[in-house]
């Protein structure tokens, strides 16, 4: 879906959420943490939101949200993002847009 | 519990068949069992669930059919058929007797059958319940007996988990035994890896073991139900802080290689950061569903419209517990990915004896000599 994709290149690190979510909350903090500032887009507050739900399901992405771009690539939702952060891989990723916060 | 005959002796039967009887025939195949009295005289005093009334419905309908036979008897017209007929007619009145007495001793026996499964249920529930006291100190007139089994409806789920975790703790137990054995030993390092995946994958079982559960419910891991008393004081959504884990393994590694030590504090500010995250969602989470429950016009009682609100939070919950138990699987991961094999095994021995410790704590605690009030 376009819209995703493009939404996904705007920045960085782009984070797909729902405003009700608290797991997509917990991964915007932990992303702070680590000293980024993504962007957060909450589906449920776009009208196409339904759509970019399915689009981000196709994708891979079974939770749908939080869905997690980095670079404009899907990287994955709550559980790999925890993975490759425990593994030191998530760092390493975040180095070039450490400096956006 | 009144004895049996005064429930049944109104319903004037004359021994065509002698339902006291057979129910006692019941009860005392059920005492020889060794199923506690309490399950015998919940179903002849008369259970609200149970055979009762069924068994007085029955009576009652035998009465009417044999009023209703003896009724068809009388009739004939002549003298000859009246006596030719009438021990057809006391035949097909006995046959059909019996097949009424047999129905009856079917229902009888199925409503009886139904009683035994609930009271299996209940007992094991029971039993569950006494081992969980031994390990940790009884509460006596506390939170412990109102909790269990008792108040709510059975949750067939948990029943299951808190046996299965039994289990777990045999094995564990078994385990930390090998661990100990093998490095006093001074086993191969290939023998020694077998032994700390079987630890790992041991701690992945449980993971698996409360996933399933969380879905029964989650706010009995939230609680940490299964655990000893002291255990459940350090609880994290569920579980033990992965932070705590490195912080209680890392004395018992050393000597640590340079990289190792780096890899070690990386993972460990990594853990307190992914721990941070989860606990400000879960705070946020508790914070939303107090907004959703107290929202609403004052006087509504718990007419809550927002409860489609409050249950997707809910559900919700399932995820951050779930998520929790995979940082702690990621944890132990991680550490036997940076560890050489005999320190992942000292590791492993280490983390196993400190929960025996606290385990053991639990009982302490509670069974400590006390100056009387």
């Amino acid at each position: 879906m376009e819209k995703v994709m493009g939404l996904a290149s705007e920045k960085g690190v782009v984070i797909f959420s729902k405003s009700s979510c608290c797991m997509c909350y917990a991964v915007k903090i932990l992303f702070q943490g680590i000293g980024v500032d993504p962007l957060v887009y909450e589906i449920d507050q776009d009208p196409e939101g339904r759509e970019m739900e399915r689009a981000l399901m196709r994708m891979g992405c079974t939770a749908p949200v939080p869905a997690v771009f980095i670079g404009g690539k899907l990287i994955g939702s709550t559980n790999e993002i925890m993975s490759l952060h425990l593994s030191g891989t998530l760092i390493q990723m975040l180095k070039p847009y450490q400096a956006l916060s | 519990m009144n004895s049996p005959s005064t429930q049944f002796v109104s319903s004037g039967r004359m021994g065509m068949y002698d339902p006291i009887h057979q129910i006692g025939m019941w009860g005392e195949n059920f005492k020889s069992n060794g199923i506690s009295n309490a399950s015998t005289s919940m179903f002849i005093a008369g259970n609200p669930n149970s055979s009762q009334p069924i068994l007085i419905a029955a009576d009652t309908k035998l009465d009417n059919q044999s009023e209703d036979t003896s009724h068809g008897t009388l009739g004939p017209s002549s003298k000859y058929d009246q006596e030719a007929s009438k021990p057809i007619d006391k035949v097909k009145r006995r046959l059909a007797q019996n097949r009424e007495a047999a129905r009856k001793s079917r229902l009888r026996k199925k409503a009886y059958v139904q009683q035994l499964e609930s009271s299996r249920l209940k007992l094991f529930q029971l039993e569950q319940e006494l081992e969980r006291a031994r390990h940790q100190g009884l509460y006596i007139g506390g939170v412990e007996t109102s909790h269990m089994g008792f108040a709510g409806p059975i949750n067939s789920g948990i029943a299951t988990f808190e046996m299965e975790y039994g289990h777990w703790l045999e094995e564990q137990n078994k385990n930390i035994c090998d661990l100990r054995t093998a490095l006093n030993a001074h086993i191969s390092d290939f023998e020694l890896r077998i032994l700390v995946d079987t630890g790992i994958n041991h701690y992945s079982e449980l993971f698996r073991m409360k996933a399933t559960a969380a879905k029964a419910d989650v706010f009995y891991l939230m609680s940490g139900m299964w655990k000893s008393s002291a255990e459940r004081f350090f609880l994290w959504i569920g579980g033990f802080r992965p932070s705590e884990l490195l912080k209680v393994l890392k004395p018992q590694l050393e000597p640590l290689t340079d990289q190792q030590l780096l890899d070690v504090c990386n993972l460990k500010q990594s853990c307190q950061q992914a721990e941070d995250a989860l606990s400000q969602g879960m705070e946020k989470l508790q914070q939303t569903l107090a907004e959703t429950v107290a929202a609403g016009r004052l006087g509504e009682a718990s007419h809550m419209p927002q409860m489609d609100t409050a249950m997707e939070k809910l559900e919700g919950l399932v995820r951050f517990v779930q998520q929790a138990d995979h940082l702690r699987q990621i944890t132990l991961q991680q550490m036997s990915i940076i560890l050489t094999t005999r320190q992942a095994a000292r590791g492993l021995l280490a983390l196993g004896e400190y929960f025996q410790r606290l385990r053991a704590l639990s009982t302490l605690w509670v069974t400590r000599p006390r100056e009387p009030a």
